[in-house]
């Protein structure tokens, strides 16, 4: 939702990014105030997804170019963990499989060290669990995954849903969901992004990157941006969404080349 | 027993052990007497041999061996420490000697319906039963140490679950070691007859960290729909020579599952023979070695499916530290005519040093058209995906990866049954993979 005199929590200039050389991000200009939602779309291989992993801190991009400002500080200062640990929160596209580490053990570790950072109190394993069986309950999860690996196992709609449990419990700043809605069937995309719309308030703002206008019918976008071969081209409210669930996505790219020979 | 080997590794090897008195069984002396000419006949095997080209047992040359002491001195509270909760029948063997006083009496197992004893009793009062087991499944044709095993059959595990009876609560045997260069040559048999389960823990542990040899062998029957759990532990003294063979025979329907763990020894090779005998047996055998300084490792399994329509399923993990070298042969055989097979093998290692060294080979000798086999093999470091995402939730690279290492060797753990022998392990992979 967007307030009046909200501060700006993200500010992305010129944000330019390369993996194994070759260049993904070739300029994108962002600006996410507390409490917004920004929908970030386009086609595969438009990099959108590489704009959530270098905001996230993922070694693989190099960043070549630009800035970003978290809450007015160089993002780019911190290491993965420090940008979790001040705010920035990923729900990645495939969350990995970690067995042997029981899902309890980890997101208790995570919780702590966030709460550790924010001055607060840590909780051992049974205040812990009471908290994390509270936020599974929002999100329709079965108890058992608590005590399987970390996503092993799971099926997409699990994983999904055991990302958003991890934003329930870490509270971030800002959230980027990337794809989230990718492999969930409408049931769970409904208790997923009923979820997210709980957790949305004027001292966070969420990003969300997607392919498809159907996740922006449950969390609806203040600004709808789309990205083309690592540029935003255009953006607008959510009715540019239904636009591009109608028309596809060329007439976006053909409307901006013609703006730029005009 | 006299043995001639023309060998003076062997004589050296052969000192000190007990005069065996002869058996009033025709039978087990035959066999006794087989294994003794056949172990005078073959030869250490050497890095010349496929089967040992990464495994050099030299070391072993030049081990003395001393006569053993006898286990009397050894107190209650220096064993009762490796004991199990869970378990409800417990055999001690201290330096391969049978210790009735640290084992739950025979009569326990009685009243759960089972036969859990030590061989040299049972071979008097269950010789009908055991003789078309004991020697049959190891065989020592072409196996040194299974033969020398042999050769000096005397005290031993008999686990006998009759038809139909399952135990629910573990059986334990423990073999202790207590003297420094002395060699022992355990052996258990289980025999899990039809629609049986049973857990046996198989459990290798020291007092001391000075050098011995350990020459195993273990046979397990299962008959037909019979289950059986089997958690093999190896946590011998560092400095140890650690050689086990063991044999496992599957009826129709019967579900073979072991969990194995080397965390000791210096040297130490474990050969697991796996004998799909009967249509709709399966297997699940898992492994874990976890090795530093300048251990060395070696699992060599073969799991043999002889009919149509067995399944197998492997994971093997090496931790691999310091200058340690771990080795996996992992071979899969289908029979001609063994069709619909579906067999998957995994080995995975971790390396955390850069003097380490992993040699893994997965070994299919297919002969049937219908079948499903999967395989691979990965040696390397943390997987950087890994790393990330723990990273990204807030926790400092030394923390990630010290969880994901911790996790690489309790993803087998976590598949044993048995808490309490769990715990510990855990504890074990915790305190060798943490760094500051």
């Amino acid at each position: 939702m967007i307030y009046q005199d909200s501060k700006t929590l993200l500010e992305i200039r010129g944000l330019r990014a390369t993996v194994n050389g070759i260049e993904i991000l070739k300029g994108i200009d962002l600006t996410v105030k507390f409490g917004e939602v920004h929908a970030i779309m386009g086609t595969n291989g438009s990099g959108k997804s590489t704009l959530a992993k270098v905001l996230a801190g993922h070694d693989a991009y190099q960043v070549t170019g630009g800035s970003v400002a978290f809450e007015g500080n160089d993002l780019f200062d911190l290491k993965p963990e420090e940008r979790a640990r001040a705010g920035v929160f990923l729900a990645f596209q495939y969350p990995v499989e970690i067995p042997g580490v029981a899902n309890s053990h980890f997101l208790r570790l995570a919780y702590n060290t966030v709460q550790a950072q924010r001055g607060k109190d840590e909780l051992d394993p049974l205040e812990f669990d009471d908290l994390v069986r509270e936020k599974m309950k929002l999100l329709d999860m079965n108890p058992d995954f608590l005590d399987r690996g970390v996503n092993e196992g799971f099926s997409g709609g699990e994983k999904k849903r055991n990302e958003i449990l991890q934003m329930a419990l870490l509270e971030p700043r800002l959230a980027i969901l990337d794809e989230t809605d990718s492999g969930l069937d409408i049931d769970a995309l409904r208790i997923v992004t009923k979820g997210v719309n709980r957790l949305a308030n004027k001292d966070n703002a969420i990003i969300l990157v997607t392919h498809y206008q159907r996740l922006l019918n449950y969390i609806v976008p203040d600004y709808v941006h789309v990205m083309e071969a690592g540029r935003i081209i255009k953006t607008g409210d959510k009715e540019l969404a239904l636009d591009l669930e109608n028309r596809g996505y060329d007439w976006v790219g053909a409307e901006q080349r013609a703006a730029v020979e005009a | 027993m006299s043995m001639v080997t023309g060998n003076s590794y062997l004589e050296s090897l052969l000192q000190g052990q007990p005069q065996l008195p002869p058996s009033p069984l025709a039978w087990f002396n035959q066999l006794r007497a087989n294994a003794v000419d056949r172990a005078g006949t073959l030869k250490v095997p050497t890095t010349r041999d496929e089967e040992w080209r990464f495994t050099d047992i030299s070391p072993l040359a030049k081990l003395s061996f001393q006569p053993l002491r006898g286990a009397s001195r050894v107190k209650t509270v220096d064993v009762e420490r490796f004991y199990l909760d869970e378990a409800a029948v417990r055999l001690v063997f201290v330096d391969g000697a049978y210790m009735p006083q640290f084992s739950t009496s025979p009569n326990r197992a009685k009243e759960l319906g089972l036969v859990v004893t030590d061989l040299s009793t049972a071979i008097a009062t269950h010789g009908v039963a055991i003789e078309p087991h004991l020697g049959r499944h190891a065989g020592f044709e072409h196996n040194l140490f299974t033969a020398l095993n042999t050769a000096f059959l005397h005290d031993g595990a008999l686990v006998v679950v009759p038809r139909e009876t399952a135990a629910r609560e573990p059986v334990h045997v423990l073999f202790i070691a207590t003297q420094p260069e002395a060699a022992s040559h355990p052996r258990c048999l289980l025999i899990a007859e039809s629609g049986s389960s049973v857990t046996l823990v198989e459990d290798y542990v020291t007092l001391h960290e000075g050098a011995y040899v350990t020459n195993a062998v273990a046979e397990i029957a299962l008959g037909d729909n019979a289950e059986v759990n089997h958690i093999r532990v190896q946590r011998d003294s560092i400095h140890a020579f650690h050689i086990a063979n063991c044999a496992v025979s599957l009826a129709h329907a019967s579900r073979y599952r072991s969990v194995s763990v080397a965390l000791g020894a210096r040297i130490s090779r474990y050969d697991l023979n796996v004998l799909l005998a009967a249509e709709g047996a399966e297997c699940t055998i898992d492994g874990l070695a976890l090795i530093t300084e300048r251990q060395l490792a070696d699992t060599h399994s073969s799991i043999d499916h002889a009919v149509p329509n067995c399944t197998s399923r492997q994971l093997h993990k090496c931790i691999v530290d310091g200058a340690a070298h771990a080795v996996f042969n992992g071979k899969i055989i289908v029979r001609p005519g063994a069709q619909h097979t579906d067999s998957t093998q995994s080995s995975r290692n971790l390396l955390l040093s850069g003097k380490t060294r992993v040699d893994t080979k997965p070994q299919l000798e297919i002969f049937a058209d219908d079948v499903k086999c999967a395989h691979g093999a990965t040696v390397g470091q943390l997987a950087s995906e890994e790393l990330f995402y723990l990273k990204s939730r807030g926790l400092s690279e030394v923390v990630a990866r010290n969880l994901l290492t911790y996790a690489f060797g309790a993803e087998i753990i976590d598949r044993i049954s048995i808490a309490s022998l769990k715990h510990r392990l855990e504890r074990t992979v915790l305190e060798r993979t943490q760094r500051d």
